[in-house]
């Protein structure tokens, strides 16, 4: 049937409110196989947190609602199975997820340890003693670099890294076959950041995880993702292999947008040039496409039809100054 | 651990000092006549400046000060009550027991009552329940104690017969005045409580929680509770002064001997002496409460605690 | 228009109707509505007692019409000296609303003045105004504005000077936490950073954001106030007879209560509905201010 681990088809994500909605993703579809890593990058707001929380079913209640698609794991569609099962079997265990500030993320009057050994006991199935959960909580420290002579220290006690390395540990103590990592170094310093990309990279190869990346920083990217998908406005705009989005000729004018505004450190200007505009107003998106207002490429037919998507293999642009040309 | 427990005893001192000097200042603006209360209706007048004289009440106020304080720091001696010429502390004694006793069983309906609905009402948040629950706080919140005690009085004492009414002569006489209080209360510590269980569901470690696939009952008792908890404990000990106050009017309503009555009949015929020891006595107890709910705190909070050890 | 000039016209648009979103969302609350409906009552009541019922019979005693139940002709009964109890509860609105909002006001601007003062200055300044507030703390705030009631000598004014002293503590707290909260976010950073004088910094960074919670906890303050006044009158510490303040009245009910309970309900109902309505109010300020809420 499929190789792929996890299918995304036409999800639409909106949070509602007393006045408003706001349409927060509107209709994106990609794909992962097992051991694949695919970057999630876009602006601020694009929707990459809420595709994320999606998945998991993290939405908050009420305000957070999955309009339509479909997420396939392991031929289940995540959407329809019941909130047990989701619980039990795929969050912390099949899918885990990190987030962005590793100073917040831990139960501040918790061990790391037993933050470490939830995980595994809630996910118990093999009926592991607590001997056993023990080792398994110390193998993991170690797995992220930490010594596990520091299993019974208080999350203040160590360092923004190490913290997210805890995280980490966490959410590999179950050895999922997804992980879903939200900006997860954002908030680190760069040489910090470059240590828990490489360990992440490292943990990946040897328990062939995949990775959803979400991003904005297109350097990680590069070093770290197979697959990039460039999300605008709650759609993916461009998807494809990472060596097309960063090598190939033709692109959607705002990934072409977001590659300019990198600084160059070989030539000299004076100004950045960043991309025109602001992202539009998602409780009130703009007829056509989304991106029309601040194109430099807009033409008529891009204020009025939706694009469809332009495919050159594995490389998808959903813009009409591709799709015309066929 | 105990230098920080030595440390904040001596931090009350000051605070002590501070309270005498502040009622101390109050009694004197109207410093009454000590010398004629002792002495009666039917005293002559020069008998009454003699002892007023002797009891030093017209010495200025510095002096007055001054004296006091040497007298009850080295001495440990408060003084005698104007009104029964005992000294101070045999009346404050007494009637500290009724006073605390009142205090901590309205406190104690007001927290079984008010915490677990408010984390009930945190957790279900918008449901039929949170809002009930948050519109019955509030009427409960605003009802004044006084005439809640007089309602239970005309209730249970007066037309049902199953409560006595006033006095303290046994356990049931204490169950009025905990409930005057302990509605009251019970709505602010829902409301507080509430509040502040919302804030903590919605903290980055309980996501973490979550996505780690933790069951919700745990999510809300190891996660949330737990940090939670120490804000509500502090909340809870500083309503308590708040507690004190209002157990004086409950007094009054239930005509019951305790501090309270003592101090506001004190300041009516001026025994500043009763009143200066009643007040500096609740003013030691709820500093000595703070100090203790501190160091709860200091054992349940890890981050508190490594900085007081050592 | 470029994009820029556009964005800032659109961003200066969203401003204007902050206060036109902040009363939206308040209308939703309907708990707020209601206090703010009861309040206004109350209020119309206070400024146009005269109107609805002459001041004289406040104190107008007529023994043969004493202790009588509700009736057409006296809405609330009488009370012990024949007096009409509709209208010395109206009067009575007076009593409690004006001591409610000037002990709350005047709190408000000696406590945020010490408060602010605290926060702004630092160091030592600090410590002696917050050592000093805990000297105030440690005694119960009924027990201290009795005592200041006592001595002064038990009248409206009195009582009113009572309460705003012992409440000015509180306050001090709030605005100082506050401003301390507000001065040390990013956004009072940035427009340092960026060169902007102090006073604009104040007017235009730390105000707004500090005035939410201010708003909100002063409102919900005067139901406090309004209980303890009414408390203190209660035992004979505060507004005296033959005024009409509520606590007072139901203290005169006390030898009556056995026959007569309506004598204490209703000033007590009016109490409560006081004291409530402040609550509402304030709690759907709260909601309504706090922009998280709704996600």
């Amino acid at each position: 049937m499929s190789d792929k681990l996890l299918e995304v088809k036409d999800l639409c994500v909106s949070y509602r409110s007393n006045d408003e909605v706001v349409h927060a993703v509107n209709g994106i579809s990609f794909d992962l196989r097992a051991g694949e890593s695919i970057g999630l990058v876009g602006e601020t707001g694009a929707g990459k947190t809420t595709t994320a929380l999606s998945i998991l079913r993290l939405l908050p209640e009420k305000i957070g609602v999955v309009d339509r698609g479909v997420v396939m794991m392991n031929s289940k569609n995540l959407m329809e199975i019941p909130e047990v099962e989701m619980r039990d079997v795929y969050r912390g265990e099949q899918i885990s997820m990190i987030f962005q500030d590793p100073m917040t993320s831990l139960n501040p009057v918790l061990r790391v340890g037993e933050q470490i050994a939830e995980a595994l006991i809630y996910h118990n199935k093999e009926k592991k003693s607590r001997h056993e959960i023990e080792k398994r909580v110390e193998e993991t420290l170690e797995l992220v670099g930490i010594p596990k002579s520091r299993k019974n220290d208080y999350p203040h006690q160590f360092s923004g890294g190490m913290k997210q390395r805890v995280v980490i540990a966490i959410a590999l103590a179950c050895e999922p076959d997804l992980l879903i990592a939200d900006e997860p170094t954002t908030a680190l310093d760069v040489t910090i950041q470059a240590q828990v990309l490489a360990m992440m990279g490292e943990l990946r190869e040897k328990l062939g995880t995949s990775l959803i990346m979400i991003t904005h920083d297109l350097g990680i990217v590069a070093q770290v993702c197979d697959k990039v998908a460039v999300m605008y406005a709650g759609e993916l705009v461009e998807q494809g292999p990472v060596e097309a989005i960063f090598e190939s000729d033709k692109h959607h004018p705002y990934t072409q947008g977001l590659f300019g505004s990198i600084p160059n450190l070989n030539v000299e200007t004076e100004r950045l040039s960043p991309i025109e505009g602001l992202i539009p107003d998602p409780t009130d998106l703009p007829k056509g496409c989304y991106f029309s207002p601040r194109c430099p490429h807009c033409r008529d037919i891009c204020r009025k039809e939706h694009p469809g998507e332009y495919v050159d293999g594995q490389h998808r642009i959903a813009c009409h100054l591709f799709t015309g040309e066929k | 651990m105990l230098r920080y427990v030595i440390k904040r005893l001596l931090l009350l001192i000051p605070v002590l000092l501070g309270v005498t000097l502040i009622i101390f200042t109050i009694m004197a603006i109207q410093p009454g006549d000590p010398g004629r209360m002792i002495l009666g209706e039917n005293a002559s007048q020069e008998a009454v400046e003699k002892l007023n004289d002797q009891l030093g009440v017209n010495r200025p106020f510095v002096v007055r000060f001054v004296s006091y304080l040497y007298n009850a720091v080295f001495k440990l001696d408060f003084g005698k009550s104007y009104r029964t010429s005992q000294p101070v502390f045999n009346d404050v004694f007494a009637r500290a027991g009724t006073s605390f006793k009142i205090a901590f069983n309205g406190i104690f309906m007001a927290t079984v009552v008010g915490i677990p609905l408010g984390i009930l009402s945190a957790v279900k948040q918008y449901s039929a329940v949170d809002t009930f629950s948050r519109v019955t706080a509030m009427l409960a919140a605003a009802i004044p104690p006084f005439w809640l005690g007089m309602m239970l009085i005309f209730v249970f004492a007066l037309k049902m017969q199953w409560l006595p009414s006033n006095g303290i002569e046994s356990w049931k006489s204490f169950i009025l005045p905990m409930v005057t209080l302990g509605i009251p209360y019970a709505g602010s510590q829902l409301r507080m409580t509430r509040s502040t269980m919302l804030e903590t569901i919605r903290q980055d470690y309980v996501r973490t929680a979550k996505a780690k696939g933790v069951p919700q009952g745990i999510i809300i008792f190891r996660h949330a509770l737990r940090n939670a908890l120490l804000p509500i404990i502090t909340i809870t000990a500083t309503s308590f002064g708040g507690l004190l106050g209002g157990a004086v009017i409950t007094e009054s309503v239930f005509s019951m001997p305790g501090l309270g009555t003592l101090i506001v009949t004190g300041i009516r015929q001026r025994d500043t002496p009763s009143v200066l020891a009643a007040t500096i006595f609740l003013a030691f107890m709820f500093g000595v409460i703070m100090l203790v709910v501190d160091l709860i705190y200091a054992f349940v909070d890890p981050r508190i605690k490594a900085k007081y050890s050592r | 228009m470029n994009v820029m000039e556009e964005k800032a016209v659109r961003v200066r648009s969203k401003k204007k109707s902050k206060s036109a979103e902040i009363w939206k969302r308040i209308k939703r609350n309907v708990g707020a509505m209601i206090g703010l409906v009861i309040i206004i009552v109350f209020a119309l009541s206070a400024i146009f007692a005269n109107q609805i019922r002459p001041e004289e019979l406040v104190t107008k005693q007529d023994v043969t019409v004493r202790l009588q139940g509700p009736s057409a002709a006296h809405l609330f009964g009488t009370d012990a000296y024949g007096r009409d109890l509709l209208t010395r509860v109206l009067y009575g609105s007076r009593i409690s609303l004006t001591i409610g909002i000037f002990t709350a006001g005047f709190s408000l601007m000696f406590g945020g003045l010490l408060g602010a003062a605290a926060a702004y200055y630092g160091g030592q300044a600090d410590n002696i105004i917050m050592r000093i507030m805990d000297m105030f703390t440690a005694i119960p705030g009924t027990l201290l504005a009795l005592a200041i009631v006592a001595a002064l000598g038990a009248n409206m004014t009195n009582l009113l000077i009572a309460i705003t002293i012992s409440s000015i503590p509180g306050f001090v707290r709030l605005i100082r936490s506050t401003v301390l909260t507000v001065v040390e976010s990013d956004y009072v950073e940035a427009a340092r950073a960026c060169g902007t004088r102090d006073g604009r910094i104040i007017l235009k960074h730390i105000l707004p954001n500090a005035i939410g919670p201010i708003i909100v906890q002063t409102t919900e303050s005067i139901s406090g106030m309004i209980l303890q006044a009414s408390g203190l009158s209660y035992i004979g510490m505060g507004v005296q007879p033959p005024r009409p303040e509520w606590g007072a009245m139901i203290s005169e009910s006390r030898e009556f209560m056995r026959q007569y309970p309506y004598l204490m309900i209703f000033p007590g109902a009016c109490i409560i509905l006081a004291a409530l309505s402040f609550n509402l109010v304030g709690d759907g300020l709260r909601d309504a201010l706090d922009p998280r809420l709704r996600d």
